[in-house]
């Protein structure tokens, strides 16, 4: 059972990679284009991740210490964006935050502030779609978490934010590190969300999803060759950053 | 410095009703079986449940539950060391001892280190540490907070029984140095005896009996005590000299007086014979060898019958006796061995 | 409007009609108007590779064939270029209509074309604004207005490119907020009232109710001209004929015409 599920996962990489064009790779790699799409991609997914921890480990705690129906309630509004499809979550930020929406009409009535079609429209985007797995790992973290070092921090006389900062959150580092790479990823690879919120313009906001999509309309080979640069830039990150955080634990 | 507790708590089904004083520099060991209480009464007393009733430490009022009143655990000055150390993993030794200093925390944290001999590892971490040092260490850093009220949640009882005593040791050379309240939690007897002043036996969230250490185990009122303090324990109404007990078996004891009755009767004090005695022993009855256990150089033998009872007899004697699990024999136990007292 | 030789081929067809009507043994995979005869057992089937903005017109039609030819159509509506690349790598269709004669030509190139191509349909570019047209927008040239949100198809799909050289053909430059890779992207932004206009073709205002049209006049617009031809890989060629027959005729004309298109 294990081996099939490893293959699900290799088979089409495996794919990917046999028959890519590497010919084309290299052009494509060193195209200003390309390289737009792709600091793009990173500034926009590592600042969603960024805006994911600041929100969503506060969001992990109140979880984390809540019960009964009002629990059920506030998990299931956290998970929703996991389980709509993408364009529909882009539908609903513009309906919150597009010229006519809920927030974003006073905003752009008072201040002429149009969200869409901003690169932070593409933040928002990608931090909708990402931020649930970094509140459900979390979450998670501090459920399993053994209490009774917080409770011995607090009879030596920690209040709760010293105890929040010295003792329980070092100790969700392993739950909080696997969440922020699992919502970078999410990030890294959003579309849906991101075209019907966001937009698609080279250098504003398209990504490189968005970027591979539309490449492909025109030159499939020059969008799997995009595919690649992406992939090969994720792993490289992935294990880069690996060693470095797990390994100080 | 004293402590004036009546603590009451519901969860889950289970209730805690305990009133409970203990004065300054006493130590108190609360003994009780899985289940009855014990962890929460500490809990409850450190914070960390919310109770009914009210508790009072040095003239400061912590809890009072009907004018609405509940000092956090943070703000208490109490002292909590767990049964497994608990000791903050992500940081040295020397970090955890300072924890709860406010300045100077590095130096003061180090001079605590230093007389408990621990010095050496005031860069290690936790996981560097021997079971024995860890809870050491987890001592240290309570008392370096110097609380009002140190409560041990069983101490010992995560350790090895080869270094417990050494602990205990330590712990006793510790205790006798601090000023406060001490309440300790064990099941272990002899972590009672040798650190506590006075003891208080909790049963199902009850407290069943408080007295001295010798007072306790001389006069156990419950099973509990009697098992602890390895005594046979008999319950029944005292008529004179005779005490009838449940099941409608006599005894004839030296004096009985009226009422409800506790019997004590030391299993040293059970004699066993393969014939029916005749002689001096007033309580004579059949019985028959349940099971029979090596305790070093004793055996004891558990008897079902009449009068249910455990027996202690020398090895050479289950030899002589041929006295195997299943035996018939008969039991005879001095009136003058019988302890009763009202119940 | 059919020219003489449509008139000649609509007679033949008719008569070819006749004859398969006649020939009708019933059963499974004959084609022919099994409808009016009942002869039993399921339609026949074609596979049509169609343009996208032709969904909404063809879906009709593939109603009136299957009632006139017990003929079932099954489509796979995609982006001219991708069905393009489909058909070259070897997908089987029985009919492909494509949103230009670029397109086309390429496929005709590659031997896979059975028989003629024809245009069936023209397709005109026309700015869509919001319901009412708020910000009066009456021109290509008031696109360049500053402070107006202009979203444009991507440059990679054909209306996409159409609108750069219709904008070009009127001499506006325009920057676009978004360069949609879809157009019902383009739709649905103006739609929202998230962009002040976009650039989109007739048929897809048409087909989408919920924005106004304006007109660019023929000198600056662009044409699409769409194309239709049976394939060599059809495996029910009689099916083949029929829809491509009907696409072209009066019926399928005025169906085209409803959803926005310009008729041959």
């Amino acid at each position: 059972m294990a081996a099939a599920g490893l293959l699900l996962f290799l088979l089409p990489l495996a794919g990917l990679i046999i028959r890519a064009p590497w010919g084309q790779v290299g052009p494509a790699l060193v195209a200003p284009e390309t390289m737009t799409a792709l600091g793009l991609s990173l500034f926009c997914s590592v600042t969603a991740t960024v805006v994911a921890l600041v929100l969503g480990i506060p969001l992990a705690v109140v979880l984390a210490r809540t019960h009964g129906t009002l629990r059920s309630l506030l998990r299931a509004l956290t998970t929703l964006p996991m389980v709509l499809p993408p364009v529909v979550g882009g539908v609903a930020l513009l309906l919150a935050f597009g010229r006519r929406g809920l927030i974003g009409a006073p905003l752009y009535q008072a201040f002429g502030i149009q969200i869409a079609f901003t690169t932070a429209a593409a933040v928002i985007a990608e931090t909708f779609v990402a931020m649930p797995f970094l509140v459900i790992a979390v979450e998670g973290g501090l459920r399993s978490m053994d209490h009774r070092y917080e409770e011995a921090a607090r009879a030596l006389g920690a209040g709760s934010w010293r105890v929040f900062a010295r003792v329980t959150l070092p100790l969700l580092r392993p739950a909080i590190f696997s969440g922020a790479v699992l919502c970078w990823a999410r990030a890294l690879g959003e579309f849906g969300a991101t075209i019907t919120f966001a937009g698609n313009l080279p250098g504003r906001t398209q990504t490189m999803p968005l970027a591979v999509y539309v490449a492909n309309e025109t030159h499939p080979e020059g969008a799997i060759a995009l595919s690649l640069i992406l992939l090969a830039v994720s792993l490289a990150i992935l294990i880069g950053m690996r060693d470095r955080w797990l390994g100080s634990l | 410095m004293s402590l004036h507790a009546s603590i009451r708590v519901q969860r889950n089904g289970f209730a805690l009703d305990v009133d409970l004083e203990v004065g300054a520099g006493e130590t108190v060991a609360v003994l009780g079986p899985n289940g009855a209480g014990k962890t929460t009464l500490l809990r409850a007393l450190a914070g960390l449940v919310p109770i009914d009733g009210r508790v009072e430490l040095d003239g400061e009022v912590l809890d009072d539950s009907a004018a609405g009143r509940h000092v956090l655990t943070e703000h208490r000055r109490v002292g909590l060391v767990f049964q497994d150390h608990a000791l903050f993993p992500h940081m040295t030794v020397l970090d955890n001892v300072a924890f709860g200093l406010r300045r100077d925390s590095s130096r003061i944290a180090r001079e605590w280190l230093d007389r408990a001999g621990l010095a050496d590892k005031a860069h290690a971490m936790p996981r560097e540490l021997s079971g024995g040092q860890a809870q050491r260490v987890a001592l240290l850093r309570t008392l370096a907070t110097e609380p009002r009220l140190l409560l041990l949640d069983e101490p010992l009882s995560a350790l090895d029984v080869t270094i417990r005593a050494e602990v205990r040791r330590e712990l006793s050379r510790q205790l006798s140095g601090f000023q406060g309240v001490r309440i300790l939690v064990t099941h272990d007897p002899l972590e009672a005896m040798a650190l506590a002043d006075r003891l208080v036996v909790l049963e199902q969230g009850k407290v069943v009996q408080t007295g001295s250490p010798a007072e306790v185990t001389a006069r156990p009122r419950s099973r509990f005590v009697a098992d602890l303090a390895g005594v046979n324990l008999l319950r029944g109404r005292g008529r004179g000299r005779h005490v009838e007990l449940e099941g409608g078996a006599m005894l004839t004891a030296a004096e009985a007086g009226e009422g409800d009755v506790f019997a004590v009767i030391h299993p040293r004090a059970v004699a066993l014979f393969l014939a029916k005695p005749e002689g001096t022993p007033r309580n004579v009855w059949r019985g028959r060898a349940e099971d029979l256990d090596l305790q070093g150089e004793r055996v004891r033998v558990r008897l079902s019958g009449t009068v249910p009872l455990v027996a202690e007899v020398t090895p050479s004697a289950v030899r002589e006796l041929h006295l195997d699990a299943g035996a018939e024999v008969w039991v005879a136990v001095k009136a003058t061995e019988i302890s009763v007292y009202r119940a | 409007m059919c020219t003489s030789s449509c008139h000649v081929i609509k007679r033949g067809l008719a008569v070819a009609g006749f004859l398969v009507l006649t020939s009708c043994g019933g059963g499974v995979g004959t084609s022919g108007p099994c409808a009016l005869m009942s002869c039993g057992g399921p339609p026949s089937n074609i596979t049509v590779f169609a343009a996208a903005s032709l969904q909404p017109a063809f879906d009709k039609i593939a109603v009136r064939v299957k009632s006139q030819y017990y003929l079932a159509t099954t489509f796979n509506y995609a982006g001219t270029q991708t069905l393009t690349t489909q058909l070259i790598q070897g997908a089987q269709a029985d009919v492909f209509a494509s949103a230009d004669t670029v397109h086309m030509t390429t496929v005709q190139n590659g031997g896979l074309v059975g028989g003629d191509t024809r245009v069936f349909a023209h397709n005109k570019l026309e700015i869509a604004v919001e319901r009412g047209n708020p910000k009066r927008i009456r021109s290509l040239a008031d696109l360049a207005r500053s402070g107006l949100v202009v979203v444009l198809a991507d440059p990679s799909v054909p209306a996409g490119k159409y609108a750069q050289e219709a904008l070009a053909n009127a001499h506006v430059t325009v920057h676009p907020a978004s360069l949609e890779p879809q157009v019902t992207g383009v739709l649905s932004k103006v739609a929202f009232g998230e962009a002040d206009a976009g650039i989109v073709y007739v048929s897809d205002i048409v087909t989408s109710g919920k924005v106004d049209g304006i007109a660019i006049p023929d000198t600056q617009n662009v044409i699409a001209d769409y194309s239709i031809a049976r394939l060599n890989s059809a495996w029910n060629r009689a099916g083949a004929d029929e829809f491509f027959a009907y696409v072209l005729s009066s019926q399928g004309q005025a169906i085209l015409s409803g959803a926005g298109f310009d008729t041959v």
